[in-house]
């Protein structure tokens, strides 16, 4: 049992040094622009008074590394600064907009896990059927789709023709739970449809893999019937890399919201990194950064410890 | 002698092929032939103003027009040459960075190794979109930075796949004896690891390909990667894009040409892995 | 262990479960099977048609080399075809059923309880998630032959039978808490949970050291005769069905050649075929040429290691003269193939020297100069991964004349035929193939010619024979004697394998882990007195006589009886 706490704790070190650096890196990053950021960002004809202001105001009088730690800091506290654009608070902007996206992903994770595990199993075990090369002619044309195409097809017959969903996800802090699933049922079917084609393919590559196994042939030798093979001699092992898959598609929704929301003009923090991408906002777009890089850290992270967790080999060390 | 024979074992493949790997040829073959030959097959020049506003399909113009009045078919015919260019330019970009430093990691071994390795884990411990948002609000939107960032950033996924794939090249007991006959490290890269890693390098460059595709449209849609008056077939989906409430379909076509692209690729590259894999077992 | 009477009755008994019915009525009867298997996306037949019959307490050992179709047609007794191949012909008829006309399910029924499964490599088909145990009452359970309780109760005295150490608690640990050599003992355990009438052994200790062969075959060979259970015993080693059958069925291609019982197939074999399988571990080279006064190499206090503390090699010192065979032997683990890598330069010695004629070669491989390199060859176990796919044998072989002897043009295609024909391969019709067209043994020589490219003095023989067929693996021990002959050659042979030892060394070298226990001439090491170690090793090497492993047990036992101190294997 020690061995595998002592490789929790090196993964769980590990992510926090990767969290450490990225944050380097996004903080950073601005410092390594060449030339001056104020100058750049404000254009040429600003003059020097505005200039000098704008430095007061990112604190870029300062030296580096000490605006780095008051950021670093200021961000395990919640406070992230100021917008440049209007001068709000980041933490206000960003509170509701963290938990519209979470409750996006979420609506198409709880749809989309189960259904793309099934079906990629039911693909593994009737490989080379008629179900399974339909299978991969379809999910291979859907992984190929932008995520804004499969977004405007759907607005156009589910909402414009059919009428059935709103074509725009607005909703607010008030709006109830029902409501509120209703307006992001065609942003949560979009980012479902892009992912769950990814999910099967890997979940059937992983279950074939599995299924390959001399073991799962002695099973089968041992004259042992098709579900209990599959419920105890592949399914114990095939944990770590189906866990695996869903993560990695998990931390893929958390990222692939971006594009939706902007279709969606759904109020998330997706769309208020991009629209502060066009504005130059720095220090939103820092924020906005650091919560989606840690978010997809943390996600992996737990792919790696729960794929530890489930490894026979480690968890009954000789 | 050699690539006439590469063509017929190629010729004698593809007539087994599936359907679905002819269908991906062909859709490429068409958009390359479309990419060449865009200013004779179109009627207008590529950021031309001929008429109004969204004009319907007619006769002067066979697909309407766009929110400035310009044509739509001729700026998506431009858009194949413009998109596919620039997503080709990038990959390759980014399989020469990529596979270099991966063979270079695999072959060398020790401290270079582990160092390229670590910052590949930093950058990928980001997700590229959001990665290359940061980028592009620090360098603006201009297209060499946009292919920079790109492959910078996509070169990663190269690099791990280049690594993984020579490790397992290096361990082979020919390369002991390349190594052994006192050979050079370039000769061992170029002659012994190189030849034995190309199938899944090439199935890669495809897949790549799409990705870098897929990604530099998504940009261009969210208005932060090919600017105007450029005609791209994302930013043209992001203009257009008030017509859909209309039930107007024009906006979904540079959708949709993206997406058949990325489909006949996508095909080709399942057969080439279906293809280099049965190789595999047989030998 | 049972006499054939001859009397071919096929008895209909339909009820499952102990081994009931009469010794000496037919079991097992194929007919005219034929099997395909699925390549280039065409189905070839790889069984042309043939006919199996078993008694009930019968052991029919099937042998053959590789591609013989000797585990296709074990396998296919329990109805079973490996994904990618196909039953396509005959009849299979198991105690009065037969089999390809049995639906699906009932044929599962069948399985594991009344006929099962013995796999080559226990470590990949034990189940990593469950312990042994588990997978041991699996089978009782389901197929509702008797409880659980009842099932590890047999499942410790089985255990216990087939000497597995600490029987009672044994079963409850995972497959990779377990050596090999008990894996595979625990494996045949499993397969007589539910007292089968049939067990399929598919080479199960030919992924194992000699020593440990011995305990697992001895093991089996017990326990079938205590249940009187009928068996298959798949292997590519006559000695070692030898011991083990009843009957022997030689195969060849997917046909039979030759059928009969043990003792006379392994006296007077009918068939060409057959007799050069007896005869194969007969090969000796001349007596030799007189040693001369100093060594080509000398290896002085050798320590190496691949970090972490650990020593491969302690103080390893040896020489090796001209027109010299060395075998260096022991099983894995014993730090033989890493001498060679610290002799290379590969694994630099971290202690002791290296000396070639009299001049102290730098330690590690960079350090020395092209001719150094020139004149210390090697040739490697596995020439698949020793020839790079992507090269044609002309530039495989005109590599190391260009590199080494500065041959270009046609001067060096010149040498690459001389060296084609060297190894007696058609230069006409080999010099453009790529490795993936040549057969195992043409693979070997290629590798062969490539080090003599380089116009050694010494060649590093690394199992050069163990993973070819045993008939190849003798060609290529002449063709190595030959040249040795011819070009004045010394080899460093290292081995696992004693036969081949006795076959071409002039000194033998015996290792174990990391130190040399015993060397000398070969006459030396081979006779008695021993070293305990040497002694087990040579005891362990099978014989052709259907008697040895019975009398070396005995043997064993009564040493033991008295006393004496032997050594056991390292696996237990």
């Amino acid at each position: 049992m020690g061995k595998i706490l002592k490789m929790i704790a090196q993964r769980l070190g590990l992510g926090l040094i990767t969290l450490l650096v990225v944050s380097l890196i996004i903080f950073l990053g601005v410092e390594l622009l060449p030339g001056d950021l104020a100058e750049a960002i404000l254009g040429q004809a600003a003059t020097e008074e505005t200039v000098a202001a704008f430095r007061r105001e990112l604190k870029l009088d300062l030296p580096a590394h000490e605006r780095y730690f008051d950021w670093l800091f200021g961000i395990m506290q919640g406070d992230m600064g100021k917008s440049l654009a209007n001068q709000r608070q980041i933490s206000e902007l960003i509170g509701t907009r963290l938990g519209n996206t979470l409750f996006l992903a979420m609506v198409a994770a709880i749809i989309s896990v189960p259904l793309a595990v099934t079906l990629g199993v039911l693909a593994a075990l009737y490989r080379n059927s008629f179900y399974d090369k339909c299978v991969n002619v379809v999910t291979l044309t859907s992984i190929s789709f932008p995520e804004f195409f499969v977004a405007y097809i759907l607005i156009l017959f589910l909402a414009v023709k059919a009428g059935i969903f709103p074509s725009i996800s607005n909703v607010s802090p008030d709006t109830d739970l029902w409501d509120r699933v209703y307006r992001v049922a065609l942003p949560a079917l979009t980012l479902t449809l892009v992912v769950i084609a990814h999910m099967m393919r890997m979940t059937r590559a992983a279950i074939i893999n599995l299924l390959a196994s001399p073991y799962i042939e002695m099973a089968n030798l041992k004259g042992m019937p098709r579900s209990r093979i599959i419920v105890k001699h592949a399914l114990p092992n095939a944990w770590a890399p189906i866990i695996n898959v869903i993560v990695i598609n998990l931390a893929y929704l958390v990222v692939g919201v971006v594009v939706v929301e902007v279709v969606f003009v759904y109020p998330g923090l997706g769309q208020l990194l991009v629209d502060s991408v066009s504005k130059r906002d720095i220090p939103v777009v820092q924020a906005a950064s650091m919560i989606f890089a840690a978010t997809y850290i943390l996600l992996n992270l737990t792919a790696d410890i729960l794929s530890i967790l489930t490894n026979p080999r480690l968890l009954h060390p000789k | 002698m050699e690539l006439s024979m590469v063509l017929k074992e190629f010729w004698k493949e593809l007539k087994k092929a599936p359907g679905t790997a002819w269908v991906g040829l062909a859709i490429i073959v068409f958009y390359v032939f479309l990419a060449v030959f865009a200013p004779f097959l179109t009627p207008y020049g590529e950021s031309e103003v001929v008429g109004y506003e969204f004009e319907p399909w007619g006769e002067n113009f066979a697909l309407g027009t766009d929110n400035l009045g310009r044509d739509m078919a001729t700026r998506l015919i431009y858009g194949a040459r413009n998109t596919i260019g620039i997503a080709f330019i990038t990959t390759a970009l980014t399989f020469m960075m990529g596979s270099i430093t991966g063979f270079m990691a695999a072959t060398l071994g020790g401290w270079f190794d582990q160092a390229l390795s670590r910052v590949v884990d930093i950058l990928m411990a980001i997700p590229s979109l959001i990665f290359a948002l940061l980028i592009l609000t620090i360098t603006g939107t201009s297209i060499p930075a946009l292919i920079i960032v790109i492959a910078v950033l996509d070169s990663t996924r190269v690099f791990r796949l280049a690594r993984a794939v020579s490790m397992n090249v290096v361990v082979m007991d020919y390369v002991e004896v390349a190594k052994l006959r006192g050979e050079g490290l370039w000769w061992i890269m170029n002659r012994e690891v190189l030849p034995n890693a190309t199938a899944p390098l090439v199935a890669e460059f495809g897949l790549r390909f799409c990705f870098v595709f897929l990604f530099i449209s998504a940009l261009s849609f969210l208005g932060l990667g090919i600017q105007p008056p450029t005609a791209d077939w994302g930013s043209m989906v992001r203009d257009n894009a008030t017509l859909i409430t209309f039930g107007d379909i024009t906006p979904l076509l540079p959708a949709g040409a993206i997406a058949m692209l990325t489909v006949g690729v996508n095909f080709v590259v399942d057969w080439f892995l279906q293809l280099t894999s049965g190789l595999r077992d047989e030998h | 262990m049972s006499t054939e009477n001859g009397s071919g009755e096929t008895s209909t008994q339909t009820s499952y479960g102990k081994g009931g019915g009469e010794k000496g009525e037919v079991l097992l009867e194929m007919r005219g099977l034929k099997i395909e298997g699925m390549a280039d996306d065409v189905w070839h037949e790889i069984v042309h048609g043939v006919d199996v019959t078993l008694h009930r307490g019968e052991v029919l050992g099937l042998i053959g080399e590789s591609g013989a179709g000797k585990s296709t047609i074990g396998i296919a007794s329990m109805g079973y075809a490996k994904p990618g191949c196909r039953i396509s012909d005959g009849t299979i008829m198991f105690d009065g059923m037969d089999l390809r006309k049995t639906p699906e399910h009932q044929l599962r029924k069948l399985r594991g309880a009344r006929i099962a499964y013995v796999a080559q490599s226990a470590a990949a088909s034990f189940n990593p998630a469950h312990k042994l145990i588990d997978q041991y009452c699996e089978m009782p359970v389901q197929h509702g032959v008797k409880p659980r309780s009842e099932a590890e109760q047999e499942a410790k005295d089985i255990y216990a039978r087939l000497r597995l150490p600490d029987p009672d608690n044994i079963g409850f640990r995972y497959p990779h808490q377990v050596s090999g050599g008990q894996l595979q003992r625990a494996m045949t355990a499993m397969a007589m949970s539910c007292r089968p009438d049939l067990i399929v052994f598919d080479e199960p200790t030919t992924a194992l050291d000699v020593t440990t062969q011995i305990e697992v075959l001895a093991a089996i060979k017990d326990i079938v005769e205590q249940f009187n259970t009928a068996a298959i015993y798949i292997t590519h080693d006559l000695a070692v069905v030898a011991q083990m059958a009843d009957k022997i069925m030689v195969l060849k291609l997917g046909d039979m050649i030759e059928e009969g019982f043990a003792r006379q197939m392994i006296e007077e074999p009918k068939e060409e075929y057959t007799k050069a399988l007896v005869a194969v571990r007969t090969f000796r080279k001349d007596e030799d040429i007189p040693k001369e006064e100093s060594p080509i190499l000398k290896v002085e206090n050798v320590t190496a290691s691949y970090g972490g503390g650990v020593m491969v090699l302690k103080n390893v010192s040896m020489e090796i003269h001209k027109q010299k065979t060395v075998a260096v032997v022991g099983e894995s683990g014993s730090g033989k193939s890493t001498l060679a890598r610290a002799i290379t330069g590969l694994l630099p010695p971290l202690e002791g020297t290296v000396t070639y004629h009299g001049e102290v070669w730098p330690n590690a491989l960079k350090q020395r100069n092209k001719d150094q390199l020139r004149r210390l060859q090697m040739i490697y176990q596995l020439p698949d991964t020793a020839l790079n796919p992507r090269q044609r044998i002309r530039d495989i072989l005109g590599r190391p004349v260009e590199f080494y002897v500065g041959k270009k043009g046609k001067e060096k295609t010149q040498r690459v035929r001389e060296l084609l024909d060297m190894i007696e391969l058609d230069p006409d019709q080999f010099i453009n193939r790529y490795p993936g067209e040549l057969s195992g043994g043409q693979k070997q020589r290629i590798c062969i010619a490539r080090a003599l490219a380089a116009e050694p003095e010494l060649i590093i023989c690394d199992e050069p024979t163990s993973a070819l067929d045993q008939l190849v693996a003798e060609e290529i021990l002449k063709l190595l004697d030959r040249l040795q002959k011819e070009l004045h050659l010394s080899y460093m042979f290292i081995t696992h394998d004693l036969a081949t030892v006795r076959a071409i060394a002039d000194e033998i070298i015996v290792m174990l882990l990391g130190e040399i226990v015993e060397q000398g001439a070969k006459d030396d090491v081979l006779n008695p007195p021993h070293h305990k170690y040497t002694d087990l090793l040579l005891s362990s090497v099978p014989e052709m006589d259907p008697d040895w492993l019975d009398n070396l047990l005995a043997e064993r036992a009564a040493r033991k009886a008295k006393g004496e101190a032997i050594m056991e294997s390292m696996d237990n």
